[in-house]
């Protein structure tokens, strides 16, 4: 079983459209989408949520008025600032921290579950999809991942797939790597742009660091081919695979727009044939 | 006054938007909250003239006073702390782990310690580099590959403007989470970027509802605009009003792949951004 992550750094480099693919492509498999802050892939796979479950992120803090008598020692200790002026917590800056309720003498402050987000086991056309939605401005979303990437791995234990493939969050921080750690294999979505160049270059030094095999995808290349250029030439430096250059298209926008993966979108329309086959060479590359 | 750029999905334009802004303005003061990774700079080309570390709280042990209770690790909410305590009566009686990564620099260790044998150290989690473009100063944070605590960083370059005298405009991050948070708390008014997609709705309801979350007015930019009105027919139900639109152009793509800013490439847009500027300031009048 073989576990892929596809990343990209910037936002917006197309992703979750090529994480669409290879869920299509892909004989036997788990899929999760581990953008949990701004989940997309269902939009595409749209699947039937089978099992919904709260998600437990940490604790939070709740001061009772009737026992708190404002002698102001948890506003004085709390890093987070999250308890305001009239003794109430202010739960988008409650980190869980929980030690004002160690400290607080009074025992007024009360430590309950903070539910920050949903998760879901659903079933779509193309296999199971892992998925979640993170609570408006809640903490957390590193955790979050961490528990889609463990039921993932025992439905795919169970299910004896080939395949988990991943679509990633954008950034290099923590919800990134709880996507990245123990993958067999990350793919970079990039395009040409500095910005897009820029944020590879991070998405390198953090798969590096990781010590996970990173290949490349340039998406969109021909909105600037001075710059894929630029790319390809700091990949080959720096001995990266680039495993392929996919054009811009209105028509990968459309696919979106009508909620298909491009290449299901794509399979009767002869004029998309050279982008189907860039798209099933790139999944050759990392099966 | 603080006005911030954000948008749920990433790739929206998101720092264009911040960047023109803030280039049509002119005077104010520029941050790139997008920590892990901060993009601006590519656009504004600003002279970094000072870069300065940003540390976290951490733990710091003194093993003479430690007697290996294991009361530090109890409290630590985010089992950053381990407590051995040996008991083949040698020394040392046992052994403290520390897990930096999963230290959230909530002190209570600190104030913990019945030994007052741990106090605050530092350990630094990422850079502020500041600096100038014309009447623009920048400042940029910037979170070390491999760190989590962007919070951190963000709430650190944010401390270093002065947003009662000088306009400030707040480049943030993409997605719902702290990072947003930390960058969309007290601000005076919040730009939505998005695209018409249904990613670009799906991600904007997440995003406005952050802004609702946090008390912030919003408005909305559609960039790479078409003829379709999924958009539209949100803003209008929630009644967020459209401050402006920008249609998807090869030539503006081109000149955001080079890292030419849209107004110097299109002048005409300044005054747009003004206008946008200005329909922004009166609605918080």
């Amino acid at each position: 079983m073989k576990q892929i992550l596809v990343i990209s750094g910037k936002g917006g480099t197309g992703k979750t459209m090529l994480s669409a693919c290879f869920s299509v492509l892909a004989d036997k498999k788990i899929i999760v989408d581990a953008d949990v802050d701004a989940a997309n892939l269902h939009l595409l796979l749209n699947p039937e949520v089978k099992e919904s479950y709260d998600f437990v992120g940490g604790k939070i803090a709740r001061i009772d008025p009737e026992n708190c008598i404002q002698c102001g020692t948890c506003r004085e200790i709390c890093r987070f600032d999250a308890i305001n002026e009239e003794f109430e917590v202010i739960p988008v800056y409650c980190e869980g921290c929980t030690i004002c309720s160690y400290f607080c003498e009074q025992g007024a402050i009360i430590l309950e579950d903070r539910i920050s987000g949903k998760y879901f086991i659903s079933s779509t056309k193309y296999g199971t999809l892992v998925h979640a939605r993170l609570g408006i401005a809640q903490e957390n979303s590193g955790k979050l991942v961490a528990k889609l990437r463990e039921i993932a791995k025992e439905l795919a234990e169970k299910q004896e797939v080939n395949y988990v493939i991943i679509d990633g969050p954008p950034g290099v921080g923590c919800p990134v790597m709880a996507s990245m750690t123990g993958v067999d294999v990350v793919v970079a979505v990039t395009e040409p742009s500095l910005s897009g160049l820029h944020d590879l270059m991070r998405v390198i030094d953090l798969a590096e660091h990781f010590k996970v095999e990173l290949k490349v995808v340039i998406n969109k290349f021909d909105l600037s081919p001075e710059l894929s250029q630029k790319i390809e030439e700091e990949l080959k430096q720096k001995g990266i695979p680039l495993i392929g250059k996919i054009p811009f298209s209105e028509e990968v926008v459309t696919s979106v727009k009508r909620g298909i993966p491009f290449i299901e979108y794509a399979e009767k329309k002869p004029e998309l044939t050279d982008i189907v086959d860039t798209i099933k060479q790139i999944w050759k590359e990392v099966a | 006054m603080i006005i911030a750029v954000a948008s749920g999905k990433g790739g929206t334009g998101k720092t264009t938007i911040a960047v023109n802004l803030a280039l049509s303005i002119g005077k104010l003061e520029f941050i790139d909250c997008d920590v892990e990774e901060p993009n601006a700079h590519l656009f504004l080309k600003p002279e970094v003239t000072e870069t300065k570390p940003v540390y976290t709280m951490v733990p710091e042990f003194d093993f003479e006073k430690c007697n290996y209770c294991g009361e530090c690790s109890k409290i630590c909410a985010y089992n950053a702390l381990s407590v051995l305590k040996y008991s083949d009566g040698e020394k040392p009686e046992g052994d403290i782990l520390f897990f930096a990564h999963l230290c959230h620099g909530c002190g209570g260790c600190v104030l913990l310690c019945p030994e007052k044998a741990i106090k605050e150290g530092k350990r630094e989690i990422g850079v502020i580099n500041i600096g100038k473009k014309g009447d623009i100063r920048f400042i940029e944070g910037r979170l070390n590959v491999s760190e989590v605590l962007a919070p951190a960083v963000i709430e650190e370059a944010r401390s270093l403007v002065d947003p009662k005298k000088n306009i400030v405009i707040i480049d943030a991050p993409p997605g719902s989470a702290c990072p947003v948070v930390a960058s969309l708390r007290e601000v005076d008014f919040c730009i939505l970027v998005t695209e018409p997609t249904p990613f670009g709705l799906h991600d904007l309801e997440i995003a406005y509802e952050v802004t609702k979350v946090l008390g912030v007015p919003s408005g909305v930019v559609i960039n790479k605009s078409g003829d379709d009105e999924i958009i539209d027919r949100f803003c209008e139900k929630k009644e967020i009003p459209i401050l402006m639109r920008i249609p998807f152009d090869r030539e503006i793509a081109r000149a955001y792949a080079e890292g030419k800013a849209l107004v110097e490439v299109f002048p005409e847009y300044k005054e747009r951004f003004l206008e946008m500027f200005e329909r922004i300031r009166g609605q918080l009048k």
